[in-house]
């Protein structure tokens, strides 16, 4: 009999939402990998993290018990206490004095509960989620478009187009798989044009024909010019135009003074390039326009969204197969929690307060004593909410806003001053969970049962692999109990996620009629699955009724919106730019983004070792002109201020910034390193209509950062290292690695070392030292027996040995003489090849590997390189790093 | 060896120019001195350290005149002649005067008991040897190169072997403390006692007038069978000096190793030229390189004194040093340990050249240091590998 049991889930990070199948070995708590290759949005594809998913499960990192005012409690305790203090605010203040904050890492499950508690029995709509912070603007262009949040296409029209337009998108880093399969189309169809539209040249620019580089927030000036260029060239579709739309001749007269050269002017491009684009997507009918953060994160994402879809409409290329606009969603289940009206303007099931009709059926729907009237407050504005002192209870679920949301040290302030915070996670130490009166251990993926809906809306199951962590809870379960314990048992009396499921699934479809008004959101097919069908639920793309009980490919391919009128409404969009420009005091732009190999918060990614190998530390792009202009050195530290916060990162100098532009990751939280919370930097301004914050664009200024030493320390095992105003913390294998930069010398390396990796220890292992005192230079290692257990590096400059080689050494069970020999030059013994930073994370392939294969065997292509060092073979996102070697 | 060596140096560039005559007051040819340790310590057999035997004498047409009977006993520089204990005189045109040093006798009472040696030849490594056939304990006085190789050597043979020292450590005129406790230590392993800040006051005898306690000022008494000193040599130059060439602590030579007789040159730990005497073995051959030039060739060639090397000839313990390796004032220092390996290095630098160095355990890059040293080379560019060696060093160079 075997002991492993196969199981389908779905990846729990970005909006691509890839099936997985997962080998269970449950007695040993180990699970094996695998894409599923029958799941559409990924046919058995899986990038650096999704593979990496078996190597997160450990528990080490776990909230596995509640804990209150920092003591271990039992469930009761915890859940009495929230209940208690929630009731107590909603009693004193009223309603609009407490909220939930949620996250789009919630199952459509939880996330229907939490807002179902909030809106409908607790009274206020102050539940908002992350899902502000980057897909709002696109449900606002939606909606003020289709009169409803409707992602019109599918990936399919990946294979289908024959022109694709990727948009303020690092597809490659932040929607690998689905960038693989854009590949893919463009290796089986070379015609297929495609143009990466970025102020930063990214690896996705990689399979890009043209590159448009434009001034950071200036796409409403590109797209309003393509409208007029579509215009002019006789491309519209005239027909369309007049049976299905409405507001052309507005949007048309705004775009009208936008020529070529206008656009290539307010956006500081090459008007041949401008032109370029324009003629293509002119020449192209089959033209899908994919967009995320650089679009939505803006002060006015709400008008680039309805400018990139206006030249849709106009063309009357949408819901078609190959065309029409597409927002890349990064969350797993951002558009689950859209779905049952996790923001705080929605209501539930796309359904919010702007019509009165809506309240009313969500009201008679829920038997809701007491539903919410009117919108509640949007991230931004909750947290100062919270900080003004309006907001006396908040609970924070799977999410971290004191790394991601602007002005991030202000929400730490908010969080101090909060009379209660109960923050629900899966992981025990979170920057925000640092101001939690009450913690409260969440189930975590891979336990967890429910469902999730991607990008192409389509909803999959997230199914439990192993039994819970501890004492964790599914959320819907915490929820559940709260909201009992307010007195709501009767609206709040699920015992499984199924029974939450046909509940959602029968909202949706509730008065959705030609009668009441018609909804595009209506899964009423689901409303009374069994419970044996929900546990086999296979994927399906919404909605799923009684006229696509197996669910709809495209959405407005008959030309149907969900407006009054039925018809689409064209925007007349007036492009602005951001709101806080650069000046003298803050000369650049600040950038943000993520990585290929984190997810957010970096809360589970770093759990596996192999996933903090690629950007190991907070970095800063910057375009050589402006590190000459600045003084910066490559891999040297620099300090970014802006008027909200400071960050310190290592310098990459890279030409593929814009100058004037610098770029930061977002993923460093204060668990990793002491000042490396983007998000503190960030200006918190946003979009009026949307409210997403303009995470894209903040002035800042950047100058070295001059440190008395430099240095690293990698140890076997955790460290409690504190001091060095400069501390990254990296998990690698076996080993976890400390890059450090102090102000003041320790009197005396050895005994710093020693007190750092504990002086009991050394008495029982072997050390080496090197030690240059006139030039700063220390060097330490330790061994217990053949066995490295520690290495020490520091000096009075910053450039120190490549880590590669050092790290390497801890995988060993012991070290040959010429390894010991060779540990504190750092490099490794002559001869014996140094494989250099990890560039495919899946094999675990470094680049002087590559490069050397690729030189000895004469490889030409990433195929090649495939072939010999199976580097880029697994998730591929690599291959944009390896073409550069070649 | 100094001699000879300047006679093989001679034979290479002028084999024609002289008739050549050697004499020695020992029974061999010439042998390999520094290899007398290995001698003792039984790796080594005499004839594997010989260099010249008799027949090589033959076939360089050179005539030996060897044994303690052909002692020299007085140069006549007017009749330009030498003469031996023999009786037999032989004239020369030019005289080469290579008799090296003597060892120092500690004059403390009972020094001239049977059963006290010193470590000089192979009659003294003869004598260990039988002793530590038939002998239990032996002291040596004196913890410097020689000591350590002559008690490692009986040791090895089997002796229960004790090092009397004066200093606080061992090698005290060639390692720093650091280095010199790795030392200690590892001798220690070996089952070599030893006792450091010794004072010693006398021997003490059997009824046979033979030693067998060693008493010292603090009142301690060590068993003794054999008692070797080893405490420094003096240029062996009374022959030099009877002869009237000018002698101070040495016979004083030129930069060309002539003495102040323009027909007689003199090489080797019986010389001082520029006012420093000699007892390692390297300066010895530059000085062979430089007299043969002048006897046999140009006469351009000077002997420069380089900063000398040590090293310890005791297998499987590698110690090295040379220049300036305790760090005088304005030099910085790099230090390297490998508590595993049992390595201690330490390089001193000054104006960014290498100016002296410690080596114990790992001695592989002691060549490369000593022709950094010679050649006052700029290390600034491989500073931070420096201490790593020869290939470490490059090898960053490169990259």
């Amino acid at each position: 009999m075997t002991a492993t049991k196969q199981v389908q889930t779905t990846c729990p990070y970005c909006g691509v939402g890839c099936g997985i199948d997962a080998v269970v070995d449950e007695p040993n708590r180990q699970i094996k990998i695998q894409g599923d290759k029958a799941h559409p949005a990924n046919f058995g594809r899986l990038c650096s993290k999704g593979s990496a998913l078996g190597e997160t499960i450990e528990l080490n990192s776990r909230l596995l018990e509640p804990v209150v005012y920092g003591q271990q409690a039992t469930w009761s305790e915890a859940l009495d206490l929230v209940a208690d203090s929630f009731a107590n605010a909603v009693k004193t203040y009223g309603p609009e004095a407490v909220a939930i904050y949620g996250s789009g890492q919630l199952l459509t499950e939880d996330y229907y509960v939490a807002n179902k508690l909030m809106k409908g029995f607790i009274g206020s709509a102050n539940m908002d989620t992350n899902s502000r912070l980057c897909m709002s603007s696109s449900v606002a262009g939606h909606k003020r478009a289709f009169g409803s949040d409707t992602v019109p296409g599918c990936y399919e029209d990946y294979e289908l187009a024959d022109m694709m337009v990727l948009i303020g998108s690092n597809t490659a880093w932040c929607h690998p798989v689905s960038f693989q399969r854009i590949r893919a189309a463009k290796d089986a169809n070379p015609a297929l044009k495609i143009v990466v539209i970025d102020p930063r040249r990214t690896v996705t620019c990689d399979i890009a024909d043209l590159h448009l580089p434009l001034a950071s927030g200036s796409d409403g000036f590109l797209f309003n010019g393509l409208l007029k260029f579509l215009a002019e060239h006789n491309v519209l579709n005239q027909a369309y135009i007049d049976q299905h739309t409405e507001g052309f001749a507005a949007a048309i007269a705004a775009a009208n003074r936008f020529s070529v050269e206008a656009v290539a002017q307010h956006c500081l491009l090459d008007a041949a390039d401008v032109a370029q684009f324009y003629h293509w997507f002119a020449g192209h009918e089959k033209v899908l326009s994919l967009y995320s953060q650089g679009i939505n994160q803006s002060s006015s994402g709400t008008d680039k969204v309805d400018a990139i879809i206006n030249c849709h409409l106009a063309t009357g290329r949408i819901g078609k197969p190959g065309m029409g606009p597409f927002s890349l969603t990064g969350q797993p289940n951002a558009m689950g929690g859209r779905e049952v009206g996790g923001l705080a303007h929605q209501l539930a099931a796309h359904m919010d307060f702007s019509n009165a009709g809506d309240i009313d059926r969500v009201a008679r729907f829920w038997n809701s004593p007491n539903i919410a009237q009117k919108p509640g407050l949007p991230a931004v504005e909750l947290f100062d909410a919270v900080y003004d002192g309006k907001i006396k209870a908040l609970w924070i679920m799977g999410t971290n806003p004191v790394v991601s949301l602007p002005n991030a040290d202000k929400i730490k302030q908010a969080l101090k001053r909060c009379d209660f915070v109960a923050v629900s996670d899966c992981i025990a130490n979170t920057d925000t969970g640092v101001f939690a009166h009450v913690l409260l251990p969440a189930q975590g993926w891979s336990e967890k049962d429910g469902t999730v809906t991607n990008s192409e809306r389509c909803i999959s199951r997230q199914r439990a692999l192993l039994d819970a962590a501890g004492s964790a809870m599914p959320d819907w379960w915490i929820l559940t109990q709260v909201a009992r314990r307010l007195g709501f048992e009767e609206a709040f009396h699920y015992k499984k996620p199924v029974e939450i499921f046909r509940e959602h699934a029968a909202l949706s479809g509730f008065e959705n009629d030609e009668v009441h008004g018609l909804r595009d959101f209506d899964i009423s097919g689901y409303a009374h699955i069994s419970d044996a069908a929900y546990d086999a639920l296979q994927p399906a793309q919404w909605p799923v009724n009684r006229l696509y009980p197996k669910g709809r490919a495209r959405i407005f391919d008959d030309g149907k919106y969900f407006t009054a009128s039925g018809k689409a409404q064209f925007i007349a969009v007036t492009p602005q730019t951001p709101i806080n420009l650069p000046d003298a005091e803050f000369p650049l732009v600040l950038n943000t983004g993520r990585l290929r190999d984190q997810w957010h918060t970096m809360t589970r990614t770093t759990i596996a070792a192999k996933l903090n190998q690629h950007k190991p530390e907070p970095f800063v792009e910057v375009h050589p002109d402006d590190a000459a202009r600045y003084g910066l050195e490559a891999q040297a530290l620099a300090q970014l201020e802006t008027r909200w916060g400071a960050m310190l990162a290592r310098v990459d100098i890279a030409t593929g910034q814009k100058p004037g532009n610098v770029f930061v990751p977002m993923h460093w939280t204060e668990q990793f390193a002491s000042w490396g919370r983007m998000g503190a930097l960030v200006n918190p301004v946003f979009d009026p209509i949307s409210k997403q914050p303009e995470s894209k664009h903040t002035p800042v200024r950047i100058k070295p950062y001059r440190a008395a030493w430099y240095g690293f320390v990698l140890s076997r095992h955790e460290l409690d290292l504190k001091g060095p105003e400069y501390l990254v913390k990296v998990k690698g294998n076996q080993f976890y690695r400390y890059e450090l930069a102090g102000q003041s010398i320790p009197e005396s390396w050895q005994d710093w070392f020693a007190k750092t990796v504990g002086e009991s220890l050394l008495d029982t292992w072997f050390c080496q030292e090197y030690h240059d005192a006139a030039k700063g230079n220390y060097r330490a290692a330790c061994l217990e027996g053949d066995r490295l257990q520690a290495v020490f590096f520091a000096s009075a400059e910053v450039n120190l040995p490549e880590r590669g080689w050092l790290t390497g050494l801890f995988e060993k069970p012991g070290l040959q003489v010429n390894e010991c020999r060779a540990l504190l030059t750092g490099l490794p013994p002559v001869g014996e090849a140094d494989v250099g930073t990890i560039v495919c994370a899946c094999f675990n392939v470094g680049k002087k590997t590559i490069a050397a294969a690729i030189k000895e065997k004469s490889l030409k292509t990433h195929q090649e390189v495939g072939q010999c060092l199976k580097a880029g073979t697994n998730c591929g996102s690599c291959i944009p790093e390896i073409k550069a070697l070649l | 060896m100094a001699g000879m060596r300047t006679v093989e140096e001679l034979l290479s560039i002028a084999p024609e120019k002289y008739e050549i005559s050697v004499f020695g007051a020992e029974a061999y040819g010439n042998y390999n001195r520094i290899m007398l340790s290995a001698v003792l310590s039984g790796e080594k057999v005499i004839e594997d350290i010989m260099i010249n035997n008799r027949q090589w004498y033959e076939e360089n047409a050179i005539t030996l005149y060897a044994g303690p009977d052909k002692t020299v006993v007085k140069i006549d520089r007017d009749a330009k002649q030498v003469h031996a204990q023999d009786g037999l005189s032989v004239s020369y045109d030019v005289l080469l005067i290579a008799t090296g040093s003597r060892p120092f006798i500690l004059p403390i009472p009972g020094h001239q008991l049977a059963g006290v040696i010193c470590f000089r030849d192979i009659i003294d490594v003869n004598t260990m040897l039988s002793y530590s056939k038939t002998h239990k304990t032996a002291v040596v006085l004196g913890g410097g190169l020689l000591g350590l190789e002559a008690a490692n050597g009986l040791a090895l043979q089997g002796m229960a072997v004790t090092v009397l020292h004066d200093g606080e450590f061992l090698l005290n005129r060639q390692l720093d403390p650091q280095a010199a406790t790795l030392l200690r230590k590892a001798l220690e392993q070996r089952g070599i006692k030893f006792k450091m800040c010794a004072k010693t006051e006398a021997l003490l005898g059997d009824d046979n007038a033979h030693v067998s306690a060693v008493k010292f000022v603090d009142g301690d008494v060590l068993d003794c069978d054999l008692f070797v000193m080893a405490i420094g040599i003096r240029p062996n130059m009374a022959l030099a000096q009877e002869a009237g060439l000018v002698c101070e602590r040495g016979i004083v030579v030129n930069d060309g190793l002539q003495t102040s007789d323009p027909c007689i040159y003199s090489v080797g730990e019986c010389i001082q030229h520029r006012g420093n005497t000699f007892g390692l073995v390297a300066p010895l051959f530059d000085q062979a390189k430089v007299c043969a030039d002048h006897l046999g060739a140009t006469g351009q060639a000077e002997f420069i004194h380089l900063p000398t090397a040590t090293k310890l000839k005791v297998t499987g313990i590698n110690v090295f040093s040379v220049g300036d390796f305790i760090g005088e004032e304005g030099t910085q220092i790099i230090h390297f340990s490998d508590a595993k390996a049992g390595v201690y290095k330490k390089l001193v630098i000054k104006d960014e050249q290498l100016v002296g160095a410690v080596l114990y355990g790992d001695t592989a890059d002691s060549s490369w240091y000593q022709s950094l040293l010679e050649n006052n080379q700029n290390i600034a560019g491989v500073r931070d590998s420096l201490i790593f060696g020869y290939t470490y060093a490059t090898e960053t160079e490169a990259a």
